[in-house]
């Protein structure tokens, strides 16, 4: 489902229809310690992203503390409660890449998509991050947009791989 | 059992004891700041590392246990050092303004930078940005925190409330309400039992000290003060009295060496209290008895923060709360309608101030529920803490005063009334005044005491037949009364789901927010002493049972209360009065729109100067560091010099923000 459609578009089906799934994915995991991680991952594929709605649903459905669901989505890099972008985009900042310019890709990317760390274009395509470390210094700098990893980015690259998506 | 060497001495200590515990119980106390016995040990201060010979690494000793044969450091060289730099680091980020902290001089931080003689921190660079979450009740101020993570463990495990958890990673960790809400916003009770556990001032109870000194000295103002009985037995506490002391007297003396023009008991409200409430159960029981149909088992409503807890966990049980105010309030309401008319003193002019050993109170007072005539019943509360600070402030020499007694009608009071204090009291109290009212004989129990419900279990039960009623009562002929007993917000939640499941075999349930009840209070003097509960239990019993009246239908100013006043308990002017009604709130505070946020202008001012003058000092030590890049010197002297101006401004504004206060 289109994250930014969770937003502003959503119909109200669309979005019971989604706290349906989060009740369904929870009840899978009723009574086992230590899902509260899992639930959130599935709930985000669900949502898009982790609302205070969404946590406060998940805190009553599985009785635990708001703050406890809250903590665990504020540590975690990979959760947002703000809508994401169509695609994310993250930049390594790992010691490899780091020392290979990764700060300079991610100071151009900056200018380029016009959004700040951590946030996501006006036009809901692309989110914007940084990653420790991908695990893939020998093709440093490196960085990924969704699922695919792009090796030994430069400045003039940038333009040619965004335009695929 | 294990032995070991400690330092030297040779120990024997059980199986699956701390290397800690096992040292404490020889003479030997180890550093730490986060650790607490029984309760909390998640090795986060790291402070208490130990040495221990053949092993990889340094131990945290409130986690590592011993083992046979283990040969223990706790004070080398090696560990001296690294405890330092430990200190340091937690220094580097902790906000220096010790002097106006409210914790100074008794603060477990501080005390820890003395014991390992380190004043400064070598260590200087980025700081966590400032933020002050003002509720009525509770403070949290995150510049201070060290996150030892006490208080989470007190409000998740504890309390199992669940108000406060560790957001985010890293440096950006702060123990905060969901989604960075203010605590005044969430399902938080206010009980203050995190700022019991808290080493530093990053959470405490919301000042009101200014406010009572101010009604004090405003020749308007009748100020009328009346203090709790979980107070008199931990007061002392802070003026170097073993726990436990009663200072009833003393205290009632400091109240006129304040200045305060009427020193009244919240026994005596608590007395009034035990009239209502035990008409209140009497007529539930009735009317079931009678098929008409009554909520069962009623709960007590002594406590703000139970209260609070109930409102927003199980907010379609309210109907089981007993209508009655808390004592405190049921005082004021009386002060300012029966006692002004008697004094002939227009109730807007009279200021109620409630001395308790509670942070919830000062939400209590706040809530719409407790006005009448469109005044509050109380104007404002100051906990024991702050009770003792004023004690100071006045000058008073408080160990040393001769005994008063409060002031009449409303400062008398039966030993019924002091075991309010205490888990277990308010149930003791009403049975000895309903069972009596029922029968006409005494409660059948040694010295009064109904023994089952006396001591810290999570939950006590008992039950009470009732044989050869009086005439009026013949319908509870052969009746078995069965109550239950709780204190802690954690041992409530076994009752409240048990009753939700329709399953509670009890009539009537005695529950106090605080684990122990109101004598360990979020207000109460801190203490490192593990014995303290059963030295202030001891304390209040020995009040009681001290009394000529320990009956609270006994007091003859209650009887005449009722006689000029009031009519009859449960009455129309009682339930005017006396009693309230409850606010469903929800788990997240979605049902209502009332929110319990303090106004923080002022506190938030004086933080803006401690953050310039922080600002200012990393701005210096940047321009050290970076002496040698000379175009940047410049911009930075520029900015240091922009960043001082706004710190004189901001100390002036602090100067005015204190000339207005000691106006």
């Amino acid at each position: 489902m289109n994250p930014e459609s969770a937003e502003n578009t959503c119909t109200v089906i669309e979005r019971e229809h989604a706290f349906e799934q989060i009740a369904n994915v929870i009840d899978l995991y009723k009574g086992k310690e230590g899902s509260l991680i899992q639930v959130l991952h599935l709930s985000q594929k669900i949502f898009g992203y982790l609302p205070l709605e969404v946590q406060q649903f998940i805190a009553n459905e599985m009785d635990i503390p708001l703050a406890t669901v809250s903590g665990v989505v504020s540590f975690y890099s990979f959760f947002s409660t703000e809508p994401r972008g169509e695609h994310t985009i993250r930049v390594c900042m790992g010691t490899a890449c780091y020392v290979r310019g990764g700060k300079k890709i991610v100071e151009h990317l900056q200018n380029h998509l016009g959004v700040d760390l951590g946030k996501t274009t006006p036009d809901g395509k692309f989110t914007f991050e940084i990653a420790r470390c991908i695990g893939s210094c020998a093709l440093a700098p490196a960085m990924t947009i969704d699922d695919t990893v792009y090796k030994q980015v430069n400045l003039n690259k940038i333009g040619r791989i965004l335009e695929k998506y | 059992m294990v032995n070991l060497t400690i330092n030297g001495q040779p120990i024997t200590a059980e199986e699956g004891t701390t290397i800690i515990e096992a040292a404490r119980r020889h003479g030997i106390s180890i550093p730490n700041l986060c650790y607490m016995k029984d309760v909390h040990k998640i090795g986060a201060c790291r402070l208490c590392v130990v040495e221990v010979e053949g092993a990889r690494a340094l131990m945290a000793s409130c986690l590592a246990t011993v083992s046979e044969g283990m040969v223990v450091h706790t004070n080398t060289e090696k560990l001296r050092r690294i405890r330092r730099v430990l200190f340091e680091l937690m220094y580097s980020d902790h906000s220096e303004d010790c002097l106006s902290c409210s914790r100074n001089q008794n603060c477990e931080f501080q005390a820890m930078g003395k014991l390992l003689s380190v004043d400064s921190s070598r260590f200087e660079g980025e700081r966590s940005s400032y933020h002050v979450d003002a509720s009525v009740s509770v403070t949290r101020d995150m510049s201070k925190c060290i996150l030892c993570r006490r208080c989470v463990t007190v409000c998740n495990e504890v309390q199992g409330v669940g108000a406060l958890f560790p957001q985010h990673r890293g440096f950006d960790t702060e123990m905060a309400p969901a989604m960075e809400m203010q605590l005044g916003k969430v399902a938080c009770t206010f009980c203050g039992q995190c700022s019991i556990v808290c080493p530093v001032g990053a959470l405490k109870s919301t000042n009101s000290e200014h406010k009572v000194w101010a009604a004090i000295g405003d020749p308007n103002k009748v100020t009328v003060v009346q203090v709790a009985p979980a107070v008199r037995v931990a007061l002392g506490e802070v003026f170097g009295l073993e726990p436990g002391t009663s200072v009833t007297g003393k205290m009632a003396a400091s109240f006129r060496r304040m200045g305060f023009d009427h020193v009244f008991d919240t026994n005596f409200g608590a007395d009034l209290t035990i009239m209502e409430e035990g008409a209140e159960f009497l007529g539930r029981v009735r009317s079931a008895l009678n098929n008409r149909g009554a909520v069962l088992p009623m709960i007590t409503s002594c406590s703000p923060g139970w209260v609070k807890y109930v409102e927003h966990m199980y907010p379609d049980h309210l109907a089981h709360l007993s209508t009655c105010k808390s004592p405190h309030t049921m005082l004021g309401a009386v002060v300012k309608s029966y006692y002004a008319e008697r004094i002939g003193v227009d109730p807007k002019d009279i200021f109620v101030v409630s001395v308790m050993p509670c942070t919830a109170k000062k939400f209590e007072i706040t809530r719409p529920e407790m006005q009448n005539g469109g005044y509050p019943n109380v104007d404002a509360v100051i906990t024991t803490r702050e009770l003792a600070c004023m004690i100071k402030y006045a000058g008073i020499d408080f160990v040393n005063l001769d005994d008063e007694e409060f002031d009449n009608p409303l400062g008398m009071s039966t030993g019924a009334a002091d075991i309010f204090g205490l888990t277990g009291g308010v149930m003791e109290a009403a049975l000895r005044t309903v069972y009596e009212l029922v029968t006409g004989r005494t409660l059948p129990f040694d010295g009064l005491h109904v023994t089952p419900i006396v001591g810290f279990e999570r939950i006590k039960e008992a039950a009470l037949k009732i044989e050869n009623p009086l005439p009026d009562y013949s319908f509870l002929d052969g009746v078995e009364v069965r109550i239950a007993v709780t204190s802690g917000l954690a041992g409530a939640k076994i009752l409240m789901d048990q009753l939700k499941a329709g399953n509670s075999p009890y009539h009537f349930i005695e529950v106090m927010g605080c684990p122990g009840g109101c004598i360990m209070g979020g207000g109460q003097p801190r203490s490192r002493d593990n014995d303290i509960r059963n030295k202030r239990l001891r304390g209040l019993y020995t009040e009681d049972e001290g009394k000529p009246l320990r009956k609270s239908h006994e007091n003859p100013f209650i009887k005449s209360l009722y006689d000029e006043f009031l009519g009859e308990p449960n009455g129309h002017k009682s339930h005017e009065l006396l009693h309230t009604s409850y606010v469903a709130r929800g788990k997240f505070n979605q049902m209502t729109e009332q929110t319990f946020v303090a106004d923080a202008k002022v506190i938030a001012k004086i933080k803006t100067a401690a953050a310039i003058h922080d600002q200012a000092k990393a701005a210096i030590s940047k321009l050290r560091q970076e002496e040698a890049a000379s175009p940047k010197v410049f911009e930075l002297e520029s900015e240091n010099r922009r960043l001082k101006m706004e710190l004189a401004d901001a100390l002036e504004t602090v100067d005015i923000l204190k000339s207005v206060f000691n106006k």
